[in-house]
């Protein structure tokens, strides 16, 4: 029996068990394989989604359980890569390979909608779940702490330079040629 | 397990042929199958010119730079790409990439064939992609020269644009690449003075971020290919058990699986997905000849090991007399260390897809030796190595577990019992229980002290397995695979007596390069026991080795550097530690102090900053180098803390993160890079930083706890 979601916001419709893990349903049967396969445990967080705007593991969510509820998975995320969390990710240089970054921006961007000015510590916490084996970690809480600033400067009708500003401060890269004494 | 299973190849056909690939060096090259994807890239239909094996040109102005190597993460794709536009004098933003298949043109001399690891990447297309790019840099400005009728010499370049400016004319390189593409390729182009250097040498974004912050990034578990099937494998949990019966009809019967088939690697699922697969294995019934090392287990490995270091080895090293020294000495130190064996544990889960056909096999795969692939897939379907097609993807991580060639025979033999293309899919299980570890390893070190506290001996003995023997059968000598004591036969300190020996040990544990490979355990076991040295001389362990590096000025370098930057003259505050420790690897230096805090009544330790400093030659890319420092300090510190792979009854015990654990954002330090300036030839960073940090760790906790870690990863009990 077809089982009915709404994907990125489009309506589909697919043919598969209501215990295949929504992970599988992505990248097999919709072809979508932005969300990645990890673990399988929801261990790593490669494969968030949000279900209702909360960060969801989509390796263990069967998918009969959110007929009918909103999912945004990576590709959806924005058409443009212009969601500040995406935007702040190419500023700051995050990935390395890369593999992990989706479930990464994920749960990020989850955070971000309900923390908008989170601590190193709240970073930490939301994003425990999320393995990098690239060791990404300190350029991902930069990251987080620049798409929160960028969310703050979209909010409100801030003076172009003042944004601007802030762009330009990232140019400067966190690496000290220095000399040996 | 026999190596042939691992490489499928000879590899001194493959020395052979590199040196044949060097010398017949990528002039006129043309990619066979490759112009019309190029020419549909490169927009408007036209096929781009090629001008070497690495730069094609469309009329656009678009540059395609080929990449020949793998992109794991470590930034190369990007670093190629600035060797390559700094001599070419192209427009940054005009430059796209394509993964170069699988060619002799595109061989790595590091290893006599295509392929990536040992940090050789930067190291090894330095001088070819300059030479590529100054080459093709000429022949575009030749044929505006020829097209304006003027000398060649009174023509220049500036940003992908030829001019003459006498005549104030100006011409960009999309418009001459195709006559300039028929020109000879000039031998003697000169090269750029590196004091030009516009590109190399400069903080460069990564040119890979944007596709991998929407999902757009291609890796080997996202490809897709027409009527494509997807297969789970089965295969013996016990190292080098076999295949005894197996009975398909209940996997058979559950629904979205297709197909049982054996291979040589043990029993294939295939079905309409990924999950179906996994379904239909776990309903699979099966059963292995266990084979020899069904009792095999981690104490009775570090046993073996342990008897070993009691004989004579092979000698890796031997300066002086160091047995007379030891036995003359003021002071004896003896000590033991042991580490275990390490999953690699990438991200991306271990696949390929393979399509097999008559005449041709393709295969997509995150590899990190195309040659191998190659030499694998065709062997497997009886065709010649030019009718099996490599795609290489992006790896979601490669860490040296990339470079074995067993999930392409997998999907290989999987897609031609089938006959139909096929993704074979490794679970996070599969992956842990089946990889190529980090082997673990035995050291017996001995350190004899004058009068005074100063080393006048050093001996060490290592038990471990060979990688090389084991991936190369016959490549090693007189029992010696230097791999596996780098990091403490090349011990650079000027202690006048020196003995290495190495026990090569094959308990029968499949090892592989492990993210800088020997250096991993064996600096943990040099630069610890030289901080053991240290403390019985009653000497501070930075003025120890800064001492006896006399003869060793790029390791006294980082070591100064990273004391400097890290304020060791300086006392810290209240409840912090700090250790520090220095290595060289893959031509790199890299000295690192670690600062911590121990919670002794909750026995944790906490890893508040590393400062590392670094010496790789003239550097490419610095906010590379600082991203791959901090990466390695994580794979480090995820392997000091957390990682072991134990086995039992010959098989592994971990499954998956919550038994294996790795380093997770709550424990990531503040990491800060320094590199030394250097216009030395360039190597490579994305190794060297890996070994100091688990020494400089365990020194640090030392200073907290007076107690030594000698046996990792370290456990509750090292902190009480």
């Amino acid at each position: 029996m077809a089982i009915q979601l709404t994907i990125n916001g489009k309506p589909q419709s697919v043919d598969v068990p209501p215990n295949m893990p929504l992970l599988w349903v992505l990248r097999d049967t919709l072809g979508m394989t932005g969300t990645k396969f990890g673990c399988g445990m929801a261990l790593c967080g490669a494969c968030t989604v949000h279900i209702d705007g909360e960060a969801t593991r989509s390796c263990i969510t069967p998918v009969g359980s959110v007929a009918g509820k909103k999912i945004t998975t990576i590709e959806g995320l924005s058409p443009d890569r212009s969601h500040p969390v995406q935007r702040a990710w190419i500023e700051v240089d995050v990935p390395q390979c890369g593999y992990c970054q989706s479930g990464q921006i994920m749960s990020a961007s989850a955070l971000l909608a309900t923390n908008p000015k989170p601590s190193d510590a709240d970073i930490d916490e939301a994003m425990k779940g999320n393995i990098c084996r690239c060791g990404t970690y300190q350029r991902i809480r930069e990251a987080v702490h620049r798409a929160a600033a960028l969310n703050k400067a979209e909010a409100r009708p801030a003076p172009l330079d003042e944004i601007r500003g802030e762009e330009a401060a990232l140019e400067e890269q966190p690496v000290e040629v220095g000399g040996a004494a | 397990m026999s190596a042939g299973t691992i490489t499928g190849v000879d590899r001194r056909a493959f020395l052979k042929a590199g040196m044949a690939g060097a010398a017949g060096l990528m002039i006129g090259f043309y990619l066979p199958g490759r112009r019309e994807a190029l020419a549909a890239a490169a927009g408007g239909g036209v096929a781009p010119a090629s001008l070497n094996a690495w730069m094609l040109i469309a009329p656009n102005d678009s540059v395609t730079i080929m990449i020949d190597k793998s992109e794991m993460g470590q930034g190369i794709l990007t670093a190629l790409c600035m060797i390559a536009a700094e001599e070419l004098d192209c427009d940054w933003k005009s430059i796209r990439t394509e993964f170069a298949p699988a060619a002799k043109e595109y061989f790595n001399p590091a290893f006599g064939m295509q392929g990536t690891g040992g940090s050789s990447s930067v190291r090894s297309s330095w001088d070819p992609l300059r030479k590529a790019g100054a080459g093709a840099r000429d022949m575009l400005l030749q044929a505006a020269a020829t097209e304006w009728k003027v000398d060649k010499s009174a023509c220049r370049t500036g940003n992908g644009v030829i001019y003459h400016d006498a005549s104030k004319r100006s011409l960009t390189y999309g418009k001459v690449a195709e006559s300039a593409a028929k020109l000879p390729v000039p031998q003697d182009a000169p090269l750029k003075d590196p004091k030009k250097y516009r590109i190399i040498g400069k903080a460069t974004k990564r040119l890979d971020t944007p596709d991998k912050v929407n999902g757009k990034a291609e890796f080997g578990l996202d490809v897709r290919r027409p009527e494509m099937v997807y297969a789970v494998v089965a295969r013996c949990p016990v190292f080098g058990g076999k295949l005894a019966s197996f009975d398909a009809t209940k996997a058979k019967a559950v629904p979205g699986v297709k197909d049982v088939v054996q291979i040589s690697r043990g029993v294939a699922v295939v079905a309409d997905n990924t999950w179906s697969a996994m379904q239909g294995r776990r309903a699979l019934e099966i059963k292995w000849d266990e084979g020899p090392n069904a009792a095999l287990s981690s104490e009775g490995i570090s046993k073996l090991f342990a008897d070993q270091t009691e004989k004579s080895g092979a000698e890796a090293r031997r300066e002086g007399d160091a047995g007379s020294a030891l036995a003359g000495a003021a002071q004896k130190i003896e000590a033991i260390y042991e580490v275990p064996y390490l999953a690699h544990a990438t991200m991306e889960p271990i696949n390929c897809t393979a399509d097999v056909r008559a005449d041709r096999v393709d295969v997509w795969a995150p590899t990190q030796f195309q040659t191998m692939s190659q030499g694998t897939a065709a062997k497997i379907c009886g065709l010649p190595p030019e009718k099996a097609f490599i795609h290489t993807t992006y790896l979601g991580g490669g860490f040296g577990r990339k470079a074995g060639t067993d999930f392409v025979i997998e999907a290989v033999e999987t897609s031609k019992a089938i006959g139909k293309p096929v993704k074979v899919t490794w679970s996070r299980e599969d992956d842990m229980q089946h990889d190529y570890y980090r082997p673990a390893s035995y050291a017996k070190l001995f350190g004899g002290l004058d009068a005074n506290g100063w080393p006048v001996a050093w001996t060490t003995r290592v038990a471990c397995s060979s990688i090389m023997e084991l991936w190369f059968p016959g490549s090693t000598k007189n029992n010696l695979d230097p791999s596996s004591v780098e990091g403490v036969a090349n011990l650079p300190y000027s202690i006048p007596n020196i003995q290495v020996d190495y026990m090569r040990t094959e308990p029968g544990i499949p090892v592989g390069f492990w993210r800088s490979v020997g250096n991993s355990q064996n600096g943990f076991f040099s630069e610890c026991f030289m901080d053991e040295l240290a403390a019985a001389g009653k000497k501070d362990p930075y003025e120890f080795r800064r001492r006896f590096l006399d003869k060793a000025p790029r390791h006294l370098g980082v070591l100064e550097l990273a004391a400097q930057k890290a304020g060791w003259d300086k006392p810290l505050p209240a409840g912090r530690y700090r250790g520090i420790a220095v290595l060289f690897a893959f031509e790199s230096y890299a000295a690192q102090v670690v600062e911590i805090s121990v919670n002794r009544s909750a026995k944790s330790v906490k890893v508040h900053r590393v400062v590392c400093a670094v010496d790789m030659g003239r550097v490419v890319n610095p906010l590379n180098v600082a991203m791959q420092c901090e990466s390695a300090i994580v794979y480090g510190l995820s392997s000091a803390l957390y990682g072991a792979i134990t086995i039992d009854k010959g098989r592994v015990t971990q499954t998956n993160f919550n038994n294996y654990q790795v380093l997770r954002i709550d424990a990531m330090p503040t990491v800060e890079t320094y590199i030394v300036p250097s216009e030395e030839k360039p190597t490579g960073s994305g190794e060297l930083a890996v070994p100091p940090v688990v020494p400089a760790l365990c020194n640090a906790i030392f200073a907290a706890t007076g107690k030594r870690i000698r046996r990792l990863p370290i456990r509750a009990e090292d902190l009480a």
